[in-house]
């Protein structure tokens, strides 16, 4: 089972060795309402740590996706963009939206764990 | 510090979720959300909250010919009860406001303006007042709107009103509440059978909760009314057409009274109507996946700008991607192909006809007795 942290940003990031699967939050999910499209990256994509490598559109709005550590897509969710509700699953049952294969490890460091991040939402509202 | 209709703290109970528009703390949305709420209004029947718009009373001796002075349509000839969409002009032909201005008696009109244009278009229209006209701005009334096939049904079973046979686009005056006078308005923003209910604010509260407790009819939020009137083409004040737009610019030449030569701006006005625009509005669809927002480019195969859209979004009847915005004149055809960059990717799409999805409301005519 893979090891799971947050971001800031409302994402969730599946650690498993040196690849990470990103997917966004319940709590992004209820922010954004709606969800009508998901503009996937291509593999091979370079990301910079922070940069955004996914777009989530909601029926009021287009959120971008972040990618808390730097690296290379590896691999995207093509099922997602032909059924969306996948977006709402978690990482085991093909909710990710890309998986990153990451250069530098100590990246994710800095991420929430669960609790915290709970605790970060619960003071947000 | 953000304004508040009279009927927020019922939108609170129903837990919607609220955000700011035009200065008001509105609700966006409740609980089964904007593509929920819109397809209950396509199919059933939805209730809004539209109180922070601006309902004024213009009066007196000549208040038709001054109309015909604010706007470029044609008012002196209107039946009683007959509502108008038509805009407010400035001096140089651009938009101060679109509103639906409605013909109560001979000397008496009951106009509906955009909350964010309130305070500017009270300003204009008492600035250019003539002295013999009196000008009421009815801030003590709330505005529903109610949506949707049974409407009609709906109004009678709370109210006892009988619209039966109230036309499209006319205003009928009623009791309701014990007593009290409303305006039922059959029109709208959503292209659905419909009314607007202008109600004393001291019975708001008990008019939202009398329809809310009919079985069939639920809450809409800005949101849905938002993709409501983009699925109908209805332009958005302060995005698709401004003070820059012309009338005729926007594709309304429509309202331009046959007889109104006399308004503020005519002369753009006349002129553009005559001899066309360098750039129309126009609905445009995407032919591939993808959402286009407000802002983003229209480019020609060559990459070319032609242009931008002033609105887009998703529409949940058709479940593409669909706008509109302005272009060269000589690209706004049906079925021209285009492109709009959304960051950065040229999305192929077309020029479209407006209303995008069928509209439903009544005929304008009156009815067979």
């Amino acid at each position: 089972m893979a090891e799971l942290k947050y971001t800031e940003d409302h994402e969730w990031v599946a650690v498993d060795g040196d690849v990470v699967s990103i997917g966004i939050t319940g709590y992004a999910q209820e922010a954004l309402g709606d969800l009508v499209f998901v503009e996937l990256p291509e593999v091979g994509k370079k990301v910079g740590k922070g940069d955004d490598f996914a777009v989530v559109e909601s029926v009021k709005t287009a959120a971008e996706v972040y990618s808390p550590v730097a690296g290379e897509v590896v691999e995207v969710n093509v099922a997602m963009a032909d059924d969306l509700e996948l977006i709402k699953k978690p990482a085991n049952e093909n909710g990710w939206i890309a998986r990153i294969k990451i250069e530098d490890p100590s990246e994710l460091e800095g991420l929430m764990d669960e609790s915290k991040y709970k605790e970060f939402t619960d003071g947000l509202d | 510090m953000l304004k508040t209709t009279p009927l927020h703290d019922a939108h609170k109970g129903l837990s919607a979720k609220m955000g700011a528009f035009a200065g008001y703390d509105m609700p966006l949305y409740y609980k089964e959300g904007v593509i929920a709420e819109h397809e209950w209004v396509r199919s059933h029947t939805g209730l809004f909250d539209v109180s922070h718009m601006g309902q004024v009373i213009i009066e007196g001796p000549g208040a038709a010919e001054f109309l015909e002075r604010l706007t470029p349509s044609s008012f002196q000839k209107k039946k009683h009860g007959r509502a108008q969409y038509t805009v407010l002009t400035n001096e140089q032909g651009g938009i101060i406001d679109d509103l639906i201005i409605t013909r109560l008696s001979e000397d008496k009109f009951f106009a509906v303006i955009n909350a964010g244009c309130k305070e500017k278009d009270i300003e204009w229209i008492q600035k250019n007042l003539p002295d013999d006209l009196k000008f009421t701005h009815m801030y003590d009334y709330a505005l529903l709107a109610l949506q949707g096939a049974w409407a009609e049904r709906i109004l009678h079973e709370t109210f006892q009103i009988n619209a039966h046979d109230l036309p499209y686009m006319h205003l009928m005056e009623a009791e309701a509440l014990y007593g009290s006078k409303i305006f039922v308005s059959r029109l709208g923003y959503t292209g659905e059978d419909g009314f607007e209910l202008s109600i004393p604010v001291s019975k708001a509260v008990d008019a939202w909760d009398a329809l809310m407790d009919h079985p069939e009819v639920k809450p809409v939020g800005l949101a849905a009314r938002d993709s409501l009137r983009l699925e109908m083409g209805y332009p958005l004040y302060g995005h698709d057409i401004d003070s820059e737009t012309s009338p005729v610019e926007a594709d309304l030449s429509w309202i331009i009274g046959k007889t109104n030569t006399g308004f503020m701006g005519a002369e753009r006005v006349l002129r553009e109507k005559e001899q066309g625009t360098a750039r129309k509005r126009v609905g445009v669809k995407l032919l591939d996946r993808g959402i286009a927002r407000e802002g983003a480019e229209i480019r020609g195969s060559d990459d070319k700008k032609i242009g931008g859209l002033t609105s887009g979004g998703f529409s949940p009847v058709l479940k593409e991607s669909i706008g509109q915005g302005y272009i060269e004149s000589s690209l706004a055809n049906m079925g021209e192909k285009i492109f709009v960059n959304v960051r950065g990717r040229n999305i192929p799409a077309e020029v479209t006809a407006m209303p995008f999805v069928p509209a439903k409301t009544k005929s304008m005519k009156k009815r067979a007795a």
